[in-house]
């Protein structure tokens, strides 16, 4: 059999899957599975980007993705004038004096000559700095936060179209890539996996704790769609009509048509990036970032520097991921710091890029979908399981009702097995790397 | 390499890898007993024709051999499979055909650890010792597989290189290049082995050093122990060695006696030089 | 006698919770730091076999209260404990024979040994969640304080109290203890020198005799122990919840690196340095401040430079200062 007749075979039982779920569920489920399948796919992407081109190892695509989502609420929310006028100009004020400080503290390290002198000056910098900035800093944050606390309490956006936040989530993952990757690369050796662990733990952290950027964990809901609204199309008599014509009710219609509408956004964008993947994977650029993966010395010494490569694609990749985080805040319409963590975000996504194929784009596509599909439906099915293997039980007895009561938690065994059963007997992957 | 599936993709990262003192060896596995095969020489890896894992042969029906009280030489120029025939003969690659015998066994079948158990003492050419262990450590580690008292041995191994005992409790890796070398050799001789193989035991080390070591060597053969090494300084082995084995492109290419090859005009001219 | 009161209220808030903490990160870094100078990756897995040692200890710990088994003033959980020990072992041992053993006989490079780390430590993390479910579990009895705040007041006569808990008293000791007999382990013994043999140099350590597959066996018996002690101890001191015991992942390599991964000292030195700096920078300073500043200096506000919640971000930041000062860690580490 050959690749091409191969990997569409493998696409196309993905796709029978969730249209079986279609069929024996519920359509809804289904498109809920395709959507989110194609952010995880792009995220799977991102991933692979680093991993698969490079063999940089990114344990922090929660934190990208949560810049992302922070992106959406920035972009999209609108302002919120009063608490902007109560303190907007003391936060940025002091946020700029912050960065001033790190500015400042970074010329002394690099101007001054090495010695106790230099440690001095950069600590008292540091030390001072920090207290003007939480001098100005603290008023100006509980300003924003007296202001109706329980519906808005935060400085909010800029109330542009929920779209533009897409590729501004790319931007801002790819700025905190460019401060990790700068650290964590240029050390004499590479630490980028435990940085960033680190600085995505922070960055929850700090959508959690600032509630004037982020509500914290009061949750920012409600944010503008790109797609109409269910209740518009369910008064639009013209809607009802074509939905009467193909035999549907308007709700069940309206809620299929606006999934259907992001799905093909999505798609726009996956395709879209995609075809860059592949570009840049079969252009010059792509070469050489496989040149020095398979073999660094050689690269080195034909004069590549390594380090500023590895750096570009890391920011890339962490771009991918953010701009994955931007349309994944987009479809819930809300950004929930409390729900981010490492298990789904990050080693997630590395199960959907080992499984898909490292260093094929193609798998990685692949696997997003596939094992996101996995995540959702294997809960239902652990259930079944259960039932199964505890139907000759007694009603009521505690052993059955733990074991049904557990079925939720097969879904973290299941990726596990998955992973490590893909390792085992088909290292490459799905779709291995040509 | 993208070819190898567990291969790692030029990952380099230090927060969560480990590459340091990661083994490379992919020693022969046991496939059986050792057969008694009277006679012979002391030591033969007779005809041996193998290579690494699936690879290509290396070596083509190369035979080296040494007997009780001698030392045997093998010199040849880069690339020409010393260290790769040293290997075969302590298991450490496939020999597909041929054979290794050592005090009339058949050893052909087992794995390095066993014919370490059998006798056979075994000096890599680089990474040696043990850095970060003592110099005290790195023996008693020589002395792994022995349960007996081996305080003799460790005596007797201070007795012939003295600068060990007054560094016994310093990190190896913090000695000179020659006190390594002493270590390495010190190390091997703690199983009190029946044979000595040294891959190289002078690169890397000054002259005089090297005029040291070599006087070492000698005195470990006078105690009656057989050594087998590769040597880059053809003419200095030569002379000390009772055998002598020219390999070239995994070939015996000349033997003799040391003294027999230094004089043979053939191997003066191409191989030391005139 | 204001700066007495200073000190105890510093020892109260800071020292005393500092030490605990430090200890548990310390015992869960040598863990780390062993298999990355054996097995040489960074092992993913370790939070949650650190919560799977607590949840057999636990499950252990409740089958005694219910036979009324107790150890008086101590918890029963240190009765449990050598069980869940036990379980652990058996559980490192079974995974290591049915997951990393193959990798080991491919020579797979450590990097691919991390990322079957991942899937382990997802098949862990079910595992804990299924058995014991997602909750906060409580298995802590016995006496819950040493000294309590009140009788130290009454004791001394001062202002300001110290309260030493048992299982902080406890956490200390047993640290003390299992860090002795570890160095001991690994500096004295025949199978201890192997094990550093085998990290130091693997090929050499084939041809010295030493068989790999033992070293590796016990290193990870080893692991298991420190683990479920780590683990319990924690579960002791704060509680049982096994989605924290992922969270003290980046704690804890944090700690490891800092010391310098593959040095035990290192592991140690690095939880306490990580503990104490977490400690230090998320406590409200305003109490100690009062007794030692003159009243017209007193602080108005918490005097607490980052709230609790980015007690993470502390244990990151030291690090990254850590290693651009000394890239290998505090103590010798085998990253260079």
């Amino acid at each position: 059999m050959n690749s091409a007749l191969k990997n569409t075979l493998l696409f196309g039982i993905v796709g029978v899957m969730i249209a079986y779920t279609g069929f024996t569920q519920s359509w809804n489920t289904a498109l809920l599975i395709l959507n989110m399948g194609l952010i995880s796919a792009i995220m799977a992407l991102g991933v692979n980007l680093q991993w698969g081109f490079a063999g940089l190892f990114n344990v922090g695509i929660m934190g990208f993705v949560a810049l992302g989502g922070l992106a959406a609420v920035l972009v999209s929310m609108p302002p919120t004038t009063e608490a902007w006028a109560a303190g907007g100009g003391g936060v940025i004020a002091a946020l700029l004096m912050g960065a001033a400080t790190i500015w400042a503290a970074v010329q002394v390290m690099t101007r001054m000559k090495p010695g106790h002198l230099r440690t001095v000056a950069v600590l008292v910098l540091i030390v001072g700095g920090f207290f003007v900035y939480r001098a100005i800093f603290d008023p100006a944050v509980d300003a924003v936060e007296a202001v109706n606390p329980a519906g808005t309490g935060y400085l909010g956006g800029l109330g542009l179209p929920v779209i533009l936040a897409w590729p501004v989530g790319g931007l801002l993952a790819a700025g905190a890539a460019w401060i990790i990757g700068k650290t964590a690369l240029g050390l004499r050796s590479d630490y980028l996996a435990i940085a960033t662990l680190g600085i995505a733990e922070i960055i929850i952290a700090i959508l959690k704790n600032e509630d004037w950027l982020s509500r914290g964990v009061k949750n920012v809901v409600g944010l503008p769609r790109p797609t109409p609204y269910e209740i518009d199309l369910q008064n639009d008599p013209a809607f009802v009509e074509r939905a009467a014509g193909y035999g549907m009710d308007a709700v069940t219609a309206s809620t299929l048509f606006v999934k259907i509408a992001y799905a093909g956004l999505f798609a726009v964008v996956l395709v879209l990036l995609l075809w860059l993947s592949q570009r840049a994977l079969h252009s010059p650029w792509g070469r050489m970032m496989r040149a020095i993966r398979d073999n660094e010395v050689a690269a080195e010494a034909m004069g590549k520097d390594v380090t500023k490569r590895h750096l570009q694609v890391f920011i890339l990749g962490s771009a991918v991921c953010g701009i994955a985080g931007a349309m994944m805040t987009t479809l819930d319409g809300q950004l929930t710091p409390g729900t981010y963590q490492p298990l789904r975000f990050t080693f997630l996504v590395w199960v959907m890029v080992i499984v898909g194929g490292s260093g094929n784009n193609l798998g990685s596509v692949l696997g997003g979908f596939l094992i996101w599909f996995l995540w959702v439906q294997v809960e239902p099915m652990g259930l079944f399981v259960m039932e199964l293997v505890t139907s000759g039980m007694a009603d009521g007895s505690p052993i059955k009702a733990h074991l049904i009561e557990s079925a939720a938690h097969m879904r973290l065994l299941t990726m596990g097995l998955v992973l490590l059963l893909v390792l085992r007997f088909s290292p490459r992957g799905l779709i291995p790397e040509r | 390499m993208s070819s190898d599936p567990y291969g790692d993709r030029g990952n380099k990262d230090a927060s969560i890898t480990n590459p340091h003192g990661q083994g490379t060896a992919r020693p022969v596995k046991s496939r059986g007993p050792a057969r008694p095969v009277p006679g012979g020489p002391f030591l033969i890896g007779e005809a041996m024709t193998g290579g690494y894992g699936a690879g290509p042969d290396i070596l083509h029906d190369c035979t080296i051999a040494v007997d009780r009280g001698e030392i045997a030489v093998i010199v040849g120029p880069n690339g020409a499979g010393k260290s790769t025939a040293m290997k075969a003969v302590f298991g450490m690659l496939d020999v597909r055909q041929g054979q290794v015998r050592l005090d009339g066994e058949d050893i052909t079948a087992l794995s390095p650890q066993d014919r370490v158990a059998k006798g056979m003492g075994f000096v890599p050419q680089t990474s040696n010792i043990f850095t970060s262990l003592t110099v005290e450590e790195n023996l008693e580690m020589g002395a792994f597989i022995r349960r007996d008292d081996f305080r003799d041995t460790m005596a007797q191994v201070y007795d012939l290189f003295p600068i060990l005992k007054d560094k016994r409790l310093q990190p190896a890796g913090e000695l000179s290049g020659g006190q390594r070398q002493q270590v390495a050799v010190g190390r091997a001789l703690m199983t009190q082995p029946k044979v000595l193989m040294l891959d190289e035991p002078t690169a890397g080390v000054s002259p005089i050093v090297m005029d040291e070591l070599f006087d070492r060597i000698i005195e470990v053969a006078r105690t009656g122990i057989p050594i087998l090494m590769v040597e880059q300084n053809a003419r200095q082995a030569l002379e000390i060695a009772d055998k002598g084995y020219v390999l070239v492109q995994g070939r015996n290419a000349y033997s003799g006696s040391g003294k027999d090859l230094l004089e043979d005009p053939e191997v003066r001219k191409s191989f030391l030089g005139g | 006698m204001d700066l007495l009161n200073a000190f105890i209220a510093l020892s109260n808030y800071v020292i005393v919770p500092a030490m605990a903490y430090g200890s548990q990160l310390a015992l869960g870094a040598l863990g780390v730091t062993l298999i990355y100078g054996i097995l040489r990756f960074s092992n993913f897995a370790h939070g949650d076999t650190m919560s799977f040692g607590a949840m057999v200890t636990v499950l252990v710990t409740w089958l005694f209260q219910s036979w009324g088994i107790s150890l008086g003033v101590l918890p029963t959980a240190l009765l449990a404990l050598p069980f869940g020990i036990l379980g652990t072992m058996g559980l490192v041992l079974a995974t290591d024979r049915m997951v990393y053993r193959f990798y080991r006989a491919q020579k797979a490079k450590p990097v691919i040994l991390v990322i079957v780390s991942l899937g382990v430590t997802f098949i862990l993390n079910g595992l804990v969640r299924f058995i014991i479910g997602p909750d906060d579990q409580n298995f802590l009895d016995g006496e819950r304080f040493i000294v309590s705040a009140r009788t130290f007041k009454a004791m001394t006569g001062l202002e300001e109290g110290l309260a030493i808990k048992t299982t902080q008293g406890i956490t200390v000791v047993t640290a003390v203890i299992v860090v002795a007999l570890l160095f001991w382990f690994l500096n004295r013994t025949r199978t201890g020198k192997s094990m550093r043999a085998y990290s130091d140099n693997e090929d050499l350590a084939l041809l010295s005799g030493i068989n790999p597959e033992r070293v590796v066996m016990i290193t990870w018996l080893i692991v298991a122990g420190l683990a479920t002690i780590a683990g319990v101890l924690y579960g002791l001191d704060k509680s049982f919840k096994p989605f924290t015991y992922f969270q003290l992942l980046l704690p804890i390599f944090a700690s490891a690196i800092v010391g310098g991964l593959g040095n035990p000292l290192g592991a140690i030195a690095g939880g306490f340095v990580i503990a104490f700096s977490e400690v230090t920078v998320t406590y409200a300073w305003k109490k100690v401040a009062g007794y030692v500043l003159p009243d017209s200096l007193a602080p108005d506000g918490l005097l607490q430079l980052l709230s609790t919640d980015y007690k993470l971000a502390v244990s990151f930041v030291i690090l990254l200062i850590v290693l651009l000062i000394k890239p290998t860690g505090l103590f010798k580490g085998k990253s260079v």
